[in-house]
């Protein structure tokens, strides 16, 4: 499998950036193996989980703004069928971090993200969640939501338009679609949990820990 | 009576799947392979109705919003709802430590089951119907309201607040209009002198209930619009998972296939509701026919009845998601008045006019025997 | 003259009162008569102000914590609701920085309560007789305050962490009984009571809101406002940066009024370097930031529709919001953040078609608001969910500093644009819309009906933008002189101030910005108790917050 065969509906590959690294990741799957069969199978389910992206908007702030309106009337985002907006994560497929998380909310992103069935994805959406955006040298902002939880896909810009949360959700649907569901085998995701400290101990945090135990 | 020539109906298949089976088996096998085949199809056109449903219910709603909706799979986004089913049947279902084990898997279960029940026992057609009772619509409504005893348990059993709030709502609002849709249906029963869907039917060849009962059988039809939407928990009815309020409801806990289950029987119950309206008060598959004109008798007949079934049945659902789409939430207390303070009332004197009406032989059989009479 | 004369007699008059009350008091009549008093007085003279029946001071427009390095303290501007351009300033301050204390003005103001609780998590000021001294913005966990000048941040002191911490509802305060200060704590909630937490992650709340709600059935009994998951300290970002640089954050507040909210910054830095704006820039600004006005009105009416649960209301409020983010888009390329007012004028000049798109747009606009009238406003559900529901009477508006369209619904009339004119709104004839009825309907309705003023602003301004500059020159590096400065706008929300104190550097000491949204959450509690679940839903929306401009 190679880049060039990662269909997405009228956007050719090479209209997309970063080719180069979907590529690699495509290359260290490839190591793995697989039958046929699986194979195809994989496909499909690969094929239904990437065009069934339901979205929660984790939105924080003037992001989630743009957000809304990339579901509405002027952008759309039923066209590609993630107009379903879960309000329970439970039942969502992609938690889309759209706005500046703080020390007070960082628990909460991480207990929504806990709270949310396997596959799940996590797009940073704003300079804010990518790494503190203008609130970088501030008391209180998480830099990057990548702190917290995986993210797959960043979408820069402040807010990022529309268009641009269209290019990073198509983005992730390209990442999705090089998946194979057996032999679990999820794609690398941005993940540098390094200063994850417990609030009364004082002792640092497994980032693996699953904390939802409700 | 004449004999319409009937092109496209699925009677000689029917039969000649039962000449086959009848031939070749005892009949204990037949009616078991039978009972399969049956049970086999039901099950296909569940999903596939309520697969072609979401597609509908998401196009439509975004034609109503000046969107374009779901268009990226197939022509038209015709196989959207596919992916989401592929999506659903491989997500995790996710273990709650807190919750009431048994009950909370048990709850999906409960929803979908009294949908397909409900579902099974529909007319879809000439002969195209699984079980003909002499009782059943007392049947279908029965049938119908064991779905709430599945979003109780599923609100009670997630251990969460909100879900506990939604399904106190739902089972409040389904109790109430749960009375006004069945005495809507006994108004109509008592016009039709039947509980049989078949015989329902039959009395409707050349007057529909809705109009030979005329006024009072319009305001028990309305009064069935209006209960039945509120029945299965779609807006302006939605409290039960009230999304700006309450969240998702009395499935905010569930995860993959279960919602799934809760997905799918939502807008199966939608068709059912509008099913059975266009069956009691539409003529259901009865294709529309006029007394001595036999030229345009035929031609209606060479639509085939299942088209007029979903036909008729669609229209009612457009409405319904016309109704969705245009109105906002109604709040508890306003809910129940509307329930209490007006439809019931309304539908117990209806009951009752209904009643003098048929017996001083006020309806359009009786009136013009000529023009509408069997 | 006149005017001027009977402004000079009735301030005499309040510097008598004030004199009788605090002998020792320093009364400055500079631009705005200020007053400094000691601690114990502040509280008598604060009494009196509000109880001057002549004038009476009975709006609290910002409380304003202060750390002068030595002392810390408060700063409480205000006015008098019938008349806005009446202000006085008083100033407090203590000396003890390990244990400060400060009489609290909450039986005066209910807009003082969060607004000390704020001062408490950033200052450590506590405030006594305040009800409940818990901190606003931050966790009870987080150690120091981050707005003292001797604050140093330390991640090991106050970590992020994936772990939440539990929600204590316990509430210390401290009272004064017989001249003696009780430490003591009180539950917020019954025991028995059934709490739902309504956020910070919920599709309604607006953003990231947190009212913990005690229910009776459906029955809302009490709430309690939790805020901060937003809270990025931009006060304290804004003193270590140049006044320019400021700028941006200022449209991080309220994102939907961000032209407006950056309009109050330039103006308080122009007011305070003495620039003069050309004419042609503020014939831009004006006509921006009615657009920016209409566009956030369209959204918070998109969003009350929604929280009523007329999905498609919300899509279509959307739709027609998104020709004004065209016209801003094709101005300076940003939708929702433009980044166009700088200090002296704006950043770019409006492109040759502007003036064209504009007026295509207006009797676009008219006719949507038809549409929205037939299509909603009289809906007998729509109806059923806000007529009579949240009602807010004027005291309590008054009171809690509830501003905007949502003051306006409860028959205050508190347009600044009106009482304190800036930029052309003298120059331009327009309507203030005023109800009487106080509820949600009121506050619906107000946003149309402005939403159609706004339209006649702009076709009064459209045709008749003259040439020239637009912008000032302004050198790269911009100082004010030392002193206190306050500015404040009309934004889509209500009231938006900004206060600069300035020591003459090019960075400003102390900036706080006045919040309409925090008013309008303040008043959730009192004008939702006793509402079903669902018209606290409705009563969010109609009361319209921006939460990232609570939390600053």
């Amino acid at each position: 499998m190679e880049v060039n065969d990662i269909k997405i509906k009228a956007f050719p590959a090479e209209e997309f950036k970063d080719n180069d690294t979907l590529q690699l990741y495509i290359d260290e799957l490839k190591k793995a193996g697989g039958s046929v069969i699986v194979g195809k199978l994989d496909q499909l389910i690969d094929w239904g989980r990437s065009n069934s992206l339901w979205p929660i908007a984790f939105a924080t702030s003037c992001c989630g703004i743009e957000f809304m309106a990339a579901a509405s009337a002027h952008y759309d985002l039923s066209r590609f069928g993630m107009e379903v907006t879960r309000n329970s994560p439970r039942q969502a497929d992609v938690m889309v971090v759209a706005g500046t998380i703080v020390n007070k909310m960082a628990p909460l992103l991480r207990r929504v993200y806990d709270q949310m069935a396997e596959p799940k994805y996590v797009v940073a959406m704003g300079a804010c969640s990518i790494s503190g955006g203008p609130f970088l040298n501030s008391y209180n902002v998480i830099q990057g939501v990548d702190r917290i939880v995986p993210v797959d896909v960043y979408i820069p810009g402040c807010p990022p338009r529309p268009e641009s949360l269209f290019y990073g959700l198509l983005q992730l649907q390209r990442k999705v679609k090089i998946e194979r569901f057996f032999g679990n085998k999820r794609i690398k995701r941005n993940y540098r949990p390094e200063t994850l400290v417990h609030p009364e101990t004082g002792e640092t945090i497994d980032p693996q820990i699953d904390f939802d135990n409700e | 009576m004449l004999i319409y020539s009937q092109p496209l109906e699925l009677t000689k298949l029917l039969a000649a799947i039962d000449n086959f089976l009848q031939g070749n088996l005892t009949p204990g096998w037949t009616v078991l392979v039978k009972g399969i085949l049956v049970g086999i199809l039901i099950l296909a056109a569940y999903t596939l109705i309520a697969l072609s449903l979401i597609y509908i219910e998401r196009k439509v709603a975004a034609f109503f919003q000046a969107r374009l909706g779901p268009n990226r799979l197939g022509k038209y986004g015709v196989i959207q709802s596919l992916a989401d089913m592929i999506k659903i049947l491989i997500k995790e279902v996710i273990q709650i430590n807190k919750a009431d084990k048994l009950l909370f898997y048990a709850a999906p279960f409960f929803v979908i089951v009294a949908s397909v029940l409900a579902f099974g026992a529909l007319p879809f057609g000439m002969n195209l119907h699984a079980l003909d009772f002499n009782i059943g619509v007392f049947y279908l409504l029965a049938v119908s309201s064991l779905g709430i005893i599945g979003i109780l348990l599923a609100g009670w059993s997630s251990n969460n607040k909100y879900s506990m709030i939604g399904a106190m709502r739902s089972g409040a609002q389904f109790i109430s209009y749960e009375l006004s849709a069945g005495f809507s249906l006994m108004t109509i029963v008592v016009l039709s002198g039947s509980m049989q869907f078949s015989e329902i039917i039959e009395g409707q060849r050349y007057c529909w209930n809705l109009f030979n009962g005329h006024l009072p059988a319009m305001i028990a039809f309305l009064i069935y619009l209006i209960s039945g939407h509120a029945e299965t928990n779609r807006g302006p009815f939605d409290l039960p998972e009230a999304e700006s309020e309450l969240t998702a409801g009395y499935h905010t806990e569930y995860s993959g296939l279960q919602f799934g289950f809760f997905y799918l029987s939502e807008y199966l119950n939608m068709f059912i509701v509008a099913a059975v309206a266009a069956t009691v008060f539409l003529g259901g598959w009865m294709p529309v026919q006029i007394k001595g004109w036999e030229a345009f008798n035929q031609v209606m007949w060479y639509i085939p009845s299942w088209a007029w079934f979903f036909g008729k049945a669609g229209l009612l659902m457009f409405f319904s998601l016309w109704v969705r789409w245009s109105f906002p939430r109604l709040r508890i207390d306003l809910l129940l008045n509307l329930e209490w303070k007006y439809l019931l009332p309304i539908n117990l004197a209806n009951l009752l006019v209904m009643v003098v009406i048929v017996l001083s032989g006020f309806t359009l059989t009786d009136l013009f025997p000529a023009l509408f009479g069997k | 003259m006149n005017n001027r004369d009977a402004y000079d007699t009735a301030m005499n008059e309040i510097t008598q009162l004030i004199q009788q009350i605090a002998p020792d008091a320093q009364i400055e009549a500079k631009q705005r008569l200020t007053v400094t008093v000691r601690p114990d007085q502040l509280h008598p003279v604060i009494e009196a102000l509000y109880g001057n029946e002549t004038l009476c001071f009975d709006y609290l427009i910002s409380l304003v914590g202060m750390d002068w390095g030595d002392r810390l303290g408060a700063i409480y501007q205000l006015s008098s609701s019938v008349d806005l351009t009446r202000e006085v300033i008083v100033i407090t301050a203590t000396a003890d920085r390990d244990n400060p204390l400060l009489y609290s003005v909450t039986d005066l103001y209910g807009t003082a309560h969060l607004n000390e609780r704020e001062i408490y998590a950033l200052f450590g000021i506590r405030f006594i007789n305040n009800p409940d001294m818990r901190r606003f913005l931050l966790n009870d966990q987080w150690k120091g305050f981050p707005f003292r000048k001797d604050y140093v941040h330390d991640p090991k002191l106050n970590p992020e962490t994936v772990v939440s911490s539990e929600i204590i509802d316990v509430a210390p305060h401290i009272v004064e009984r017989d001249g003696e200060l009780i430490e003591e704590s009180v539950a917020v909630f019954g025991e028995e009571d059934y709490i739902v937490n309504i956020g910070p992650q919920h599709p309604s709340t607006h953003g990231v809101m947190h009212f913990r709600t005690s229910l009776d059935g459906e029955i809302v009994k009490k709430i309690d406002v939790h805020s901060g998951y937003i809270h990025r300290g931009i006060e304290k970002l804004c003193e270590s940066m140049t006044y320019p640089q400021m700028l941006h954050l200022t449209d991080r507040l309220d994102y939907l009024s961000a032209n407006i909210n950056r309009h109050a910054l330039c103006m308080c830095i122009e007011k305070a370097a003495e620039i003069e704006v050309p004419e042609r820039a503020q014939y831009i600004r004006t006509i921006m930031d009615e657009l920016q006005r209409i566009s956030s009105h369209l959204l918070a009416w998109a969003t009350h529709c929604n929280d009523l649960g007329a999905t498609t209301a919300f899509i279509y409020g959307m739709r027609e919001r998104e020709h004004v983010l065209d016209i801003f888009d094709k101005t300076c390329g940003g939708r929702l953040i433009i980044n166009q007012n700088v200090v002296g004028g704006v950043m770019f000049d409006i492109y040759p078609d502007f003036q064209k798109d504009v007026k295509a747009f207006i009797p676009y606009m008219r006719r949507r608001l038809k549409e929205y009238d037939d299509f909603f406003s009289h809906n007998a559900i729509a109806l059923g969910r806000m007529v009579h529901i949240g009602l807010l009477s004027r005291e309590d508006a008054i009171s809690y500093g509830v501003t905007g369209p949502a003051g306006r619904a409860s028959g205050w009339s508190c347009d600044v644009r009106r009482y304190k004119p800036y930029a052309l709104y003298d120059q331009v004839e327009f309507k203030e819309i005023v109800r009487t009825e106080g509820d949600s309907y009121a506050r619906y309705l107000n946003r149309l009906d402005e939403i159609e003023e706004s339209l006649h602003i702009i076709e009064q301004l459209i045709d008749n933008i003259p040439s020239g500059e637009v912008c000032a020159k302004v050198k790269p590096i911009i100082r004010i002189p030392a002193g206190q400065f306050f500015q404040s706008v009309e934004t889509g929300k209500g009231e938006f101030g900004v206060f600069i104190e300035s020591s003459g550097d090019k960075n400003p000491s102390r900036v706080k910005f006045r919040s309409p949204s925090l008013s309008a959450v303040s008043v959730i509690p009192l004008i939702s108790q006793g509402a079903f679940l669902s018209d606290l839903i409705g009563i969010t929306g109609s009361m319209d917050f921006v939460i990232p401009d609570i939390d600053r």
